[in-house]
């Protein structure tokens, strides 16, 4: 009796025992299922190492970064000038491993085929609420969006919405997987995802920044970076966690890594 | 011997008893006194970000800025200065990143040496700008005027209508919508749960035969060992798109399908706790009321309820706890637009689902952060009131009964 009690705490210990390489990975939910399908194939390789991948936003991510509660910090979009700062001491190093394109996605019943980049400033700010005003039906426009720690959001801010603020009547959706069953089910409802989450059941737009030339969301448009709203997504961490975090990265820019950005369905870097 | 030992472990059971009671109960304490500390120290800030400044040119009269004219004027929804107050030209919105297009890397210095000398430069000559840009470049040669903010405090916070923490350059602090919304899905919810779950537990503890409820009362207890996500889900593809075809709305995500999966959230921890107490009046009570000629309805309100109203109340209570505080399946099916709500039709805002979403990425110690321990805060008072209330209406039922 005695001797199996003390068993019990002796296991609980073991569990904090980690023998090897132990990288952390936190941020960018767009970033994610690149981040866990390339540390599966690079832990299934260097049976040694474990990978933690963590989603949230890449919000989290740099704010994990700045706090040193991650190794690498993956993200969809740059940082922010206050971020720089306070990330001044610690040498970061940022590399992009793979683009990504943003695609708009509407309802698959929705006549509206193309969009510019005003009409979209114009639908997520509010100021255009019925899809009548660019093309389409009578029916309002039912904005889906992500939550203000996605760098997702930010990116749409930032360069389609020329930094202006989001509608207060725009829906938070907290994932991108919700943003696709919400637009999949609501005729009026507009929305904007990364390429590797699409699937059958919403209807893409065609955009145009300079209101000539429209091109739909593609692999080929977003590699030729004809595809307008594409952005690099990085990884970055701090310039004392190179060595540690080293094999990994490499591991993703070389061409079995890119391989798999692409199978995933981002755009490689080369 | 043996009754000098026995004397002793009973002292010992009984001081660390005590011990754990205390223990637990300071604990508590601390939590709520970290929460409010936190909190507090969101007033009497201005809300722009740590470490930045807004200025405008010093011919320029405006002075003072609310942060909602802040950010109207960097949507360009105010596009004048004369509606500030100021002189009509039209105003010139300006960030650090901007800087590019005004002066060339080498004039700005790799390291950003000459930034001050160009910022200052750029707010002079140009009378209708307003410049938003880190304080360390509003040195003593600076050329414009620093304007103030107004500060946060405890009436602007809760009544102010927009909710932007993140907006630049002032974030907007304002949780009149996140209030509201809570209340309303929460109420909504109660007044859906309360009822339905009394009425599940007097028909399972008094009206039901032992088969059938031998059956039903293991698969209500297995409905609340269902984690809120799934909850979440059910709400998302199944109720969200049935509230949408049956009221002919835009969009399915409201108040109601929050409360609606609420009030399935609750009703478990309603039932379970109100019929272990309906099922604890004694038989004595019940026979004796049946005796002298009461009917089985008569009996269970008359007697059975009243005997049973604290286990009654602390039913009702959790299942209040769970239905106010439930943070995944709400964050899933009202889509968390922070408007004030009109109906139960709307999409709404809650308070536990903003901070679910947004704490994540707040910077420790930042504004945004105590923000979300005062909502914090608030939602704690929310609760405290509503349970409050329960057990004032419960014990005033308690005491006019006895007669």
């Amino acid at each position: 009796m005695k001797k199996s009690f003390l068993l019990l705490p002796a296991l609980f210990l073991l569990a904090f025992v980690n023998p090897g390489n132990d990288i952390t990975i936190k941020g960018s939910d767009t970033v994610l299922p690149l981040s866990q399908k390339e540390a599966e194939v690079f832990m299934k390789k260097n049976t040694g190492s474990n990978i933690t991948v963590v989603g949230g936003g890449s919000g989290v991510g740099i704010t994990a970064l700045i706090d040193g509660n991650t190794d690498i910090c993956m993200s969809s979009r740059d940082l922010k000038m206050e971020e720089k700062l306070k990330l001044k001491e610690k040498n970061i190093v940022q590399k992009t491993i793979a683009f990504d394109a943003l695609a708009i996605i509407v309802h698959p019943s929705n006549k509206v085929d193309k969009i510019t980049r005003e009409q979209l400033e114009g639908i997520f700010t509010g100021s255009i609420t019925n899809w009548k005003e660019v093309g389409g039906a009578d029916l309002k426009i039912v904005v889906y969006s992500r939550e203000s720690s996605s760098g997702t959001y930010e990116f749409m801010k930032e360069h389609v919405m020329a930094k202006k603020n989001y509608a207060s009547t725009v829906l938070s959706m907290p994932a991108t997987g919700a943003i696709v069953q919400s637009v999949e089910q609501t005729a009026g409802a507009i929305g904007y995802v990364g390429l590797a989450y699409l699937d059958k059941k919403v209807k893409t737009l065609s955009v145009s920044f300079d209101g000539k030339t429209f091109v739909k969301p593609s692999m080929a448009a977003a590699k030729d970076k004809t595809y307008p709203v594409s952005r690099p997504l990085f990884y970055i961490y701090a310039g004392a966690s190179e060595a540690k975090v080293k094999s990994f990265v490499d591991y993703i820019l070389s061409t079995d890594g890119q391989k798999v950005v692409q199978e995933v369905g981002y755009v490689p870097v080369k | 011997m043996g009754k000098r030992l026995t004397k002793f472990t009973e002292r010992v059971i009984e001081s660390t008893l005590m011990v754990s009671g205390t223990f637990t109960s300071v604990i508590v304490l601390l939590i709520i006194l970290f929460l409010f500390s936190e909190g507090a120290g969101l007033f009497n800030q201005t809300p722009m970000e740590k470490g930045y400044v807004v200025a405008v040119n010093t011919a320029n009269p405006v002075s003072t800025l609310s942060p909602a004219e802040f950010k109207n004027v960097y949507d360009a929804k105010i596009k004048t200065w004369k509606s500030l107050g100021g002189t009509g030209d039209s105003i010139k919105v300006f960030r650090v990143d901007d800087i590019a297009g005004y002066y060339t890397e080498e004039q700005i210095g790799s390291n950003f040496e000459h930034l001050g000398a160009c910022i200052s430069e750029l707010v002079a000559k140009t009378p209708n700008i307003i410049a938003f840009f880190p304080r360390e470049y509003a040195d003593k040669d600076f050329k414009g005027k620093v304007i103030s903010l107004k500060k946060i405090t405890i009436g602007s916070f809760i009544s102010d209508r927009e909710w932007f923490p993140t907006a630049q350059p002032v974030a907007q602090f304002g949780v009149l919508s996140l209030i509201l919304g809570t209340l309303w899905v929460s109420l909504a919810a109660i007044l859906f749960a309360l009822p339905l779950g009394l009425a599940t537990a007097i028909y399972l503890a008094e009206i039901a035969d032992s088969r059938v409820r031998n059956i039903l009362k293991p698969l209500i207890e297995l409905l609340a060992g269902i984690p809120s996500v799934v909850y979440g889900f059910f709400g998302l593809i199944v109720i969200v798109p049935l509230i949408k075809n049956i009221f002919h709305l835009d969009v399915g995500e409201t108040a109601l399908a929050g409360s609606i999966v609420l009030g399935i959230m609750a009703l478990p921890t309603i039932i379970t706790v109100s019929e272990d107490a309906l099922r604890n009046t004694p038989r004595a009570m019940k026979e004796a009321s049946l005796a002298l000629g009461a009917t089985k309805w008569q009996t269970i309100y008359k007697v059975s309820i009243p005997y049973s109203a604290s286990g009654i109340t602390a039913g009702a209570i959790l299942g209040i706890g769970r239905a106010i505080g439930e943070t995944m399946a709400v964050l899933m099916c009202t889509g968390n637009s922070a408007i004030i709500p009109h109906s139960l039709l709307q999409p709404v805002r809650t308070i536990p689902a903003t901070i679910a979403a947004e704490l994540g990425e707040a910077a420790q110690g930042g504004l945004h952060y105590k923000a979300l321990f005062a909502l914090g805060c608030i939602l704690f008072i929310i609760t405290f009131v509503i349970n409050l209330t329960v057990e004032f209406i419960s014990s005033k039922r308690r005491g006019g009964s006895h007669q």
